[in-house]
């Protein structure tokens, strides 16, 4: 009986639901799967565009650079956010907005707008160069536009948001009791933070440096912008493949890569986060 | 500063809290509170919600200062000590157990700050599981116990590293009646057993009343009354005590009389009421003064030919197993109640009783009733 009219009652959402379904598979899966398909045929079966990226050190150094930076960005981005995240969940409510409205609010801003202001704030004309030189540090203008050490502060700009809003939600899930009561247990305040909040927020600080780095790794307007023509990146790599020497084939192929690596750091740190869970208990 | 790795005392400490204040912005949460605690002391706070008891403990804990004043622990000034250099045991509200260990690692926790030996940490645990009756529960997560299990594992946290002295903030107060009935008792006879001074915070009079040595009545950030459970109960010394304290019928009315430190008032119809003065206010109430009487439902009696001449209009009777609960009006208009032994014969709704009491058994305060 019950099993029946539950059926029933599903059956509807069901239906409207299909529309949603169609537009997803015209729009998304089947061009995705359209673009990575192609990689494997010219036009019989063949592995030959692999065999050109595994050959070709170009691509590696390319792939190398794109998980150096993100890995660079991620630590970044966890250095600099577990602070905010802390200070914001454990603060009163209105400097925690007050923080948020500065660290959160680029996320309201084009990613367009701030690749372009780090353009205008590094180029050898550009802001950072003229006060440096006004302080008398520097003599010669430094080339910081289009380097990896741009894109790599561009990027971390722009991802740090992903990295604090997962570990300010955890955090501000931790009650304040567990702290005061690590306290008063004879823990200091160091102590109680590695003892308590530290492993009770690696959910937050898993899924922050999750976010940032499948971003990171497939990230394309900043790295395009700030990093030019001499940092490419992975998605820089595919854009480029496509508009420029229109290899539909080739940037299938790497594109194929880029979702296995990610779907494998996802698959990864999952087991992190589970062997996490473990850790800090007696 | 007491040193926390040898300190094996079983012996409670003292708790001297001097005029200590403590206000948020504009709120006064704690005035002017002074409080004297003997060594091995079960003292509870009690009071309404927002009268500053978890105020008054957290600053006792350390987690906040005070604007003023000096909190004593067994001679120590501890006012502004840290949290941890304190040794006093503490028990949360949510009891507060760290989710990622389990069991034993909580109870361990303390032991393991204070850089106690492994073998000896693993056998004190075992003890202090065994006197909250977990002894197969150590390796468990808090979240796979009960409530009242997670209750006596923190109780177990807080006085495995044997403190002088155990802080409680409602610790009962999210289990059901039955369950805090029976922890209550626990914990009393743990607290005999250590010897620790307890404080234990709550807004339920009547674990006040069973558990204490001694009860501080608190109200809008004071100590109303600070007295031994019968004291308290028997002669509240103010309208607020009286009502909080217990089930009390109030009366206000006007004085006529005094002597012998009793006072008649009018409370209006014609009706005369004797009670004996308050102790704390008996210079200050005089003739002509405006008054509130306090009588416990079980002190009254249906009785003719009174003193008091009063009498009651039968409302409704309600039958609580042990008792007869009778809810009357006078003929000001007032509800009155009275407690009996099941009568021979119930009153019906419409009745009228006449209603007595020794006057030694209600107190006159100075001042209006406060609006319920
Ligand atoms: N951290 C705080 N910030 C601002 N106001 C506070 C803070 N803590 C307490 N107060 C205020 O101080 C007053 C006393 O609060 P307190 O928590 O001590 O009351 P309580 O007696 O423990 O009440 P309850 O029975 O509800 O726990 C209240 O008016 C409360 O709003
Ligand atoms: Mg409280």
């Amino acid at each position: 009986m019950s099993t029946n009219s539950s059926a029933l009652g599903r059956t509807p959402a069901f239906l409207m639901l299909l529309p949603l379904i169609a537009v997803l598979c015209f729009a998304v899966f089947w061009p995705v799967a359209n673009l990575l398909g192609r990689s494997f045929f010219a036009p019989d079966f063949t592995l030959q565009y692999y065999e050109t990226i595994v050959s070709e050190p170009l691509y590696w150094r390319v792939f190398i650079r794109t998980f150096w930076i993100s890995a660079l960005c991620c630590i970044l981005c966890l250095l600099i956010g577990f602070p905010i995240a802390y200070a914001m969940a454990r603060t009163s409510a209105w400097r925690a907005l007050l923080i948020a409205a500065c660290v959160l609010g680029p996320l309201w801003t084009s990613i367009l707008v701030r690749s372009y202001a780090w353009i205008f704030l590094l180029q050898r004309n550009g802001v950072v160069n003229d006060l440096l030189i006004d302080m008398g540090l520097i003599e010669t203008r430094l080339r910081m536009l289009y380097t990896e050490g741009a894109v790599l502060v561009a990027m971390t700009h722009v991802l740090l948001p992903f990295m604090i809003l997962p570990i300010f939600s955890t955090i501000r899930a931790i009650p304040t009791d567990l702290e005061r009561s690590a306290r008063n247990l004879g823990a200091g305040r160091f102590r109680a933070f590695l003892t308590i909040t530290l492993p009770l927020s690696l959910p937050g600080v898993s899924a922050g440096v999750l976010f940032v780095f499948i971003l990171a790794i497939g990230f394309y307007i900043t790295p395009a912008l700030v990093g030019g023509p001499r940092t490419l990146m992975i998605g820089t790599l595919i854009a480029q493949q496509i508009t420029e020497l229109l290899n539909w084939p080739l940037a299938g192929a790497i594109s194929l890569l880029l979702l296995a690596v990610s779907i494998a750091t996802a698959l990864i740190f999952q087991r992190a986060l589970s062997v996490g869970r473990i850790v800090g208990n007696d | 500063m007491p040193d926390l790795a040898t300190s094996q005392t079983s012996r409670g400490a003292s708790l001297d809290v001097r005029d200590v204040s403590k206000s948020y912005g504009d709120v006064k949460a704690v005035r002017d509170i002074s409080l004297f605690v003997k060594a091995g002391e079960f003292v509870s706070l009690l009071g309404p919600s927002g009268s500053g008891k978890t105020t008054l403990l957290m600053m006792i804990a350390g987690f906040e200062y005070p604007d003023a004043g000096v909190i004593e622990v067994g001679g120590q000034d501890m006012t502004y000590v840290e949290p941890n250099r304190r040794n006093i045991g503490m028990v949360f509200q949510r009891y507060a157990l760290f989710p990622h260990m389990t069991v034993a690692g909580n109870v361990a926790f303390s032991l393991r700050m204070r850089r106690v030996p492994r073998n000896t940490i693993d056998e004190r645990v075992r003890q202090a599981l065994a006197m909250v009756r977990l002894s197969d529960y150590g390796h468990r997560r808090p979240d796979q116990l009960s409530g009242g299990q997670q209750q006596r594992v923190a109780v177990a946290r807080a006085t495995v590293f044997d403190p002088p002295m155990i802080l409680m903030d409602e610790p009962l107060g999210a289990l059901d009646k039955k369950l805090r009935e029976q922890l209550q008792i626990e914990i009393k006879a743990l607290q005999r057993e250590l010897g620790a001074t307890v404080i234990y915070v709550t807004h339920d009079q009547q674990e006040a009343l069973t558990m204490s040595d001694r009860v501080a009545v608190m109200n809008n950030g004071r100590i109303e009354q600070l007295s031994s459970p019968k004291e308290l109960y028997e002669k509240p010394q103010s309208v607020f005590v009286a009502d909080f304290v217990g089930d009390t019928n109030l009366l206000t009315g006007t004085v006529v009389d005094i002597g012998n430190g009793i006072a008649s008032l009018d409370i209006g119809n014609g009706n005369r009421v004797q009670g004996a003065v308050a102790r704390e206010s008996g210079a200050g109430i005089a003739v002509g003064d405006t008054t509130t009487l306090s009588v416990r439902p079980e002190r009254a009696f249906l009785e003719a030919g009174s003193p008091q001449g009063l009498s009651i209009t039968c409302v409704d009777e309600i039958y609580t197993g042990h008792d007869l609960l009778i809810v009357g009006r006078l003929d000001t208009g007032a509800t009155f109640r009275i407690r009996t032994k099941t009568p021979d014969a119930a009153p019906a709704s419409g009745d009228r009783l006449p209603v007595a009491w020794r006057p030694e058994d209600a107190v006159v305060f100075p001042g209006k009733a406060p609006e319920a």
